[in-house]
């Protein structure tokens, strides 16, 4: 019983971990299908949570710190895509320059505004997101095996965490279900043929950017006004990176996307946890090994050792109508 | 919209176009100045005088200068050969190793001079290592150089977080890093050079690879401009379908542009680990392979704009430490966002004002034409 009550633990703290990782990578995942690479996923999500805590703390309300949150990381899209859109410009170029403008400035206005070390201030009761508890978890608790599943695992979450499981389908549909999701898929794939078809591939890339921002804003809500009670600089902590690296495992869709971002979130709970415990067999596993894994795993895959990840065709390409 | 961009005389090409995009990137940043309520000019006053006001302060400028010479020709390098290199942070401080391991085998028993070239030698083949692998696979698997070199930079970190904590720290200490080095581990200043000035270096940690980077600034415009490799690197970066009908082998020149990269990120580890700390400690590196990008792109990847450039960000290193030091509100981040602007008006949208300045030379070139003619009849 005891191996089972800590692989709800585990699980339950692989959830929490997981819920940015899936928004952004979700967020990746549409820009990139429509041949935009975004590595600034990093910096929107920072620029997010920045936003969501100090209208927060600001206003005293969480919502205002969600739309907050979602504008100034679809701003940020906003920028990405008109540099390597309309101006054409290198689109890793333009991500790097976003993050690091990001990560500069969430610290130097923090300062400026809250005057507390980069922070914004804590949060109270109104202005965070509360976690949702199911009717009838704590009763059934202690039924076994069933009782922790249900009380633990699935219920008493917050309500972004819901959204961002919820998003996944909701993506998948999106993007195959859809036209728009089929005229955005064809932007990356040949965006020659969507423009002889008579449909605008700048305005379709655009408006992928847009869904990028939105995704990107919720992840950055979840750090500041869920995870946390406010803004610490520096947040993501490489968290876009691994986004990044999960939508490429997930070879660019929405189901491999969530497992993707699960088997990353749980490697970082297992770390987590496995601090200092020695293994059966392999004896005690440096953390940093664990803490690598991910980009190990992803470095792997890339170079085609477990299945072969290939990206969108145009991706990273900025469209030229003729010549 | 698709015309290709007209010829610009050369210096609207190399000077007019990119002075302008640092220009606005600076303006931008003096809006952000202006947003927290500080004076733009107070901070530029204070950003000059802090990097160029007494000669221990050019020191200190142009030992950043030396390490942002190194991981700017890094990425340029790879430039040249359409390849993006982000893994320079990640690659110089694995080159550390190398740097860290000559001194400690050595440090005691022989001077600088010997063990200097030694650990040049580590330096570039730990870096040149690490960026190896991406190399390799980028030909060989075909996996994308940006996404893996990203990736490396946290393998890396760990890598060394795991070395430093467990293999190069000295039993029973709780610091993790190695122990100090002894004489033979320390660069020599470079105190005369400045004194030639009448500049006192004074407690600056302006060394000697200051020297190897100018040196390494010629090899790479040799290299790149007066060597086959550097040709077939510059074909495969301009036409990858040209440069393999003329028979370049494209995942020989990706896997050796890689390792010139990486071995030239790693020789960065020198400066600030044999020049100023005289030992390895964690984070070492902090962010220079980043600044590697500003650099490389403000100096269009030749060897004689990454020094002004790299001088440039070792103003804005200094510079901003003074700021930081006189208006508390203005912290060392500025230079990270200022860093970010550059990168983004001297890359990403490096082609913004071209066509405005086109349309300007044009026009004025139409004038002088319709001067000639009216003079002629």
């Amino acid at each position: 019983m005891d191996f089972f009550h800590v692989l709800v633990v585990l699980l339950e703290s692989t959830i929490r971990v997981s819920v940015p990782l899936v928004f952004a990578a979700l967020a990746g995942l549409f820009t990139e299908r429509a041949g935009v690479f975004d590595i600034g996923l990093e910096g929107k999500m920072l620029g997010a949570a920045f936003a969501a805590g100090a209208v927060a703390a600001v206003t005293q309300s969480v919502w205002m710190g969600l739309i907050a949150a979602i504008l100034i990381s679809v701003l940020l899209s906003l920028i990405h895509g008109y540099a390597s859109i309309t101006q054409r410009g290198n689109q890793i170029v333009s991500g790097v320059a976003i993050n690091f403008i990001v990560a500069g400035s969430t610290v130097i206005l923090g300062q400026a505004w809250f005057r507390q070390g980069g922070r914004t201030p804590a949060l109270g009761e109104g202005a965070r997101f509360q976690t949702i508890n199911f009717p009838g978890a704590d009763a059934i608790r202690h039924v076994p095996v069933l009782g922790p599943i249900y009380a633990d695992l699935l219920s008493g979450h917050f309500l972004l965490t819901y959204l961002a499981f919820a998003m996944v389908p909701a993506s998948w549909w999106i993007l195959y279900r859809t036209r728009f999701g089929l005229r955005l898929r064809a932007v990356g794939e040949n965006p020659g043929a969507v423009d002889t078809a008579g449909i605008s591939v700048i305005w379709l890339r655009y408006r992928a950017v847009i869904c990028c921002g939105i995704l990107c804003g919720f992840a950055g809500a979840y750090l500041s006004l869920a995870m946390t009670a406010g803004f610490v600089k520096g947040m993501t902590a490489g968290k876009g990176y691994i986004a990044l690296a999960a939508l490429i495992f997930a070879k660019w869709r929405p189901f491999n996307v969530m497992l993707a971002c699960l088997l990353f979130g749980f490697l970082d709970a297992l770390a987590i946890r496995l601090q200092g415990t020695p293994l059966p067999l392999v004896g005690q596993v440096p953390v940093q090994l664990m803490q690598a894994l991910p980009y190990i795993l992803t470095v792997i895959l890339l170079a085609g050792f477990i299945g072969k990840a290939i990206p969108p065709k145009a991706g990273g390409v900025p469209y030229v109508k003729e010549r | 919209m698709s015309t290709p961009y007209a010829k610009l005389p050369g210096w609207v090409e190399y000077g007019l176009i990119p002075l302008t995009n640092l220009a606005v990137a600076f303006l931008v940043a003096g809006l952000v100045v202006l947003l927290v309520g500080e004076n733009p000019f107070e901070a530029a006053y204070h950003l000059i005088n802090g990097a160029f006001g007494r000669g221990e302060y050019i020191g200190f400028t142009l030992y950043y200068a030396t390490t942002f010479i190194f991981t700017g020709l890094a990425v340029a390098v790879a430039f040249h050969a359409g390849l993006f290199n982000i893994g320079g942070e990640g690659q110089a401080y694995v080159g550390g190793i190398g740097v860290a391991l000559a001194c400690l085998w050595l440090d005691q028993v022989m001077p600088w001079y010997v063990v200097f070239p030694l650990a040049i030698l580590g330096s570039a083949f730990f870096g040149a290592l690490w960026a190896f692998l991406p190399g390799w696979l980028q030909a060989k698997r075909g996996s994308h150089i940006v996404i893996t070199t990203i990736m490396f930079n946290f393998i890396a970190s760990s890598l060394m977080v795991y070395l430093l904590t467990r293999v190069l720290k000295p039993l029973g200490s709780m610091a993790p890093q190695t122990r100090n080095f002894a004489e033979g581990g320390q660069l020599p200043k470079l105190d005369w050079l400045l004194s030639i000035f009448g500049l006192n270096v004074g407690t600056a940690p302006f060394n000697i690879s200051f020297l190897l980077a100018l040196a390494a600034a010629f090899g790479v415009w040799v290299l790149i401009w007066r060597t086959k490799l550097g040709y077939e690197m510059r074909t495969m970066g301009h036409s990858p379908s040209a440069a393999r009908y003329a028979g370049i082998r494209e995942s020989r020149i990706t896997v050796i542009t890689m390792m010139i990269s990486g071995g030239l990120a790693g020789m960065m580890a020198l400066n600030p680990i044999m020049g100023e700390q005289f030992r390895m400690q964690l984070d070492f590196v902090q962010g220079a392979g980043f600044v590697g990008i500003a650099v490389a792109l403000m100096g269009r990847s030749h060897p004689g704009g990454i020094i002004p450039a790299a001088i440039l960000f070792g103003v804005l290193y200094q510079g901003g430490a003074e700021i930081a030091f006189e208006m508390p509100s203005i912290s060392r981040d500025m230079i990270v966002i200022i860093q970010g602007l550059v990168i983004l008006f001297a890359g990403a949208l490096e082609n913004m004002f071209r066509p405005a300045i086109t349309r300007a030379f044009a026009m004025r070139g139409q004038r002088a034409a319709a001067v000639v003619q009216t003079k002629g009849a």
